[in-house]
């Protein structure tokens, strides 16, 4: 592992692309928690009564949640990591 | 056991969910630094080809009319021919860049589609005016599209992109079977 590799890591975490980056993924996990608490009926596991599988399976502010945590978890870091590399190979 | 119309509805909003934030997270790094991960390249087109191919089973367990199963499978082969042209792009089968006009050619397909198909007023029903945004959606979604094959790092187009990916999640998110549209709910669009 390149002893460079850190710095680069820590300055390319502070530009503008890497932090709109960053905060996709928790700006749409809050945009599903807020949709969630506008239209708490959108979740059916707060009353399950009544409702069959795939109401219960599907709830589309959970998803919205999911989807946040997978792109931030997933998606963001490598990019992260591959724009402190294509920096540090263009500002060696 | 197959699900309600509104749950596939809403499973497709989070294709479209995925794909938005995919082209969001590609417009601000630019497509250079996107494509130093070959997965990452391939996400956008597979994911459209995947739910091309899942359009199949909905053209055929949940259409009820004759006009509403043609516009089903008219989506399922415009996504279909778009994702499989930029696959072939970015394995770098395909030459030619011309193939990139699939995806104008498949939004300006669906966008038609969806407004042909949908023969209630806007304030019908929730359904009617999702169809509408849906349909002019897709259309706003082509002409920026057809703007990308001619400026393709533009940062404007491809935000518009991800925006118009967006925008399709949004409005499938909202999909109910039967619901009013801004309190409008027309007596014929059956019961909730």
């Amino acid at each position: 592992m390149s002893t460079q590799a850190l710095p680069d890591l820590e300055r390319s975490r502070r530009s503008p692309a890497v932090v709109a980056v960053s905060l996709i993924g928790p700006l749409t996990v809050v945009a599903g928690g807020v949709w969630a608490f506008v239209q708490p009926y959108r979740l059916t596991f707060l009353d399950p009564a009544g409702h069959g599988f795939w109401s219960l399976a599907v709830e589309p502010p959970l998803l919205v949640v999911l989807v946040g945590v997978l792109f931030h978890l997933v998606v963001a870091p490598g990019i992260v990591e591959d724009v402190a590399a294509a920096e540090a190979e263009t500002d060696p | 056991m197959i699900p309600p119309a509104e749950t596939v509805h809403w499973l497709f909003a989070t294709g479209f969910l995925v794909l938005g934030l995919c082209q969001l997270g590609e417009t601000l790094v630019g497509s250079t630094v996107w494509e130093r991960r070959r997965w990452r390249a391939y996400l956008w087109p597979a994911t459209a080809f995947g739910m091309g191919l899942f359009m199949w089973p909905v053209m055929v367990f949940f259409t009820s009319s004759a006009i509403h199963m043609l516009a089903h499978g008219v989506w399922a082969q415009a996504m279909m021919v778009a994702g499989a042209a930029q696959l072939g792009l970015v394995r770098g089968k395909l030459q030619n860049q011309l193939w990139n006009l699939t995806v104008p050619f498949a939004l300006a397909v669906s966008g038609a589609a969806f407004l042909i198909h949908e023969q209630n007023p806007w304030l019908f029903s929730r359904a009617a005016f999702l169809h509408h945004a849906l349909g002019w959606t897709a259309l706003v979604g082509a002409g920026i599209t057809l703007s990308l094959c001619v400026r393709p790092r533009s940062p404007v187009f491809n935000a518009g992109f991800a925006l118009v990916f967006l925008a399709f999640a949004t409005l499938l998110f909202c999909d109910r079977n039967v619901a009013p549209i801004f309190g409008h709910l027309s007596p014929l669009a059956g019961t909730r």
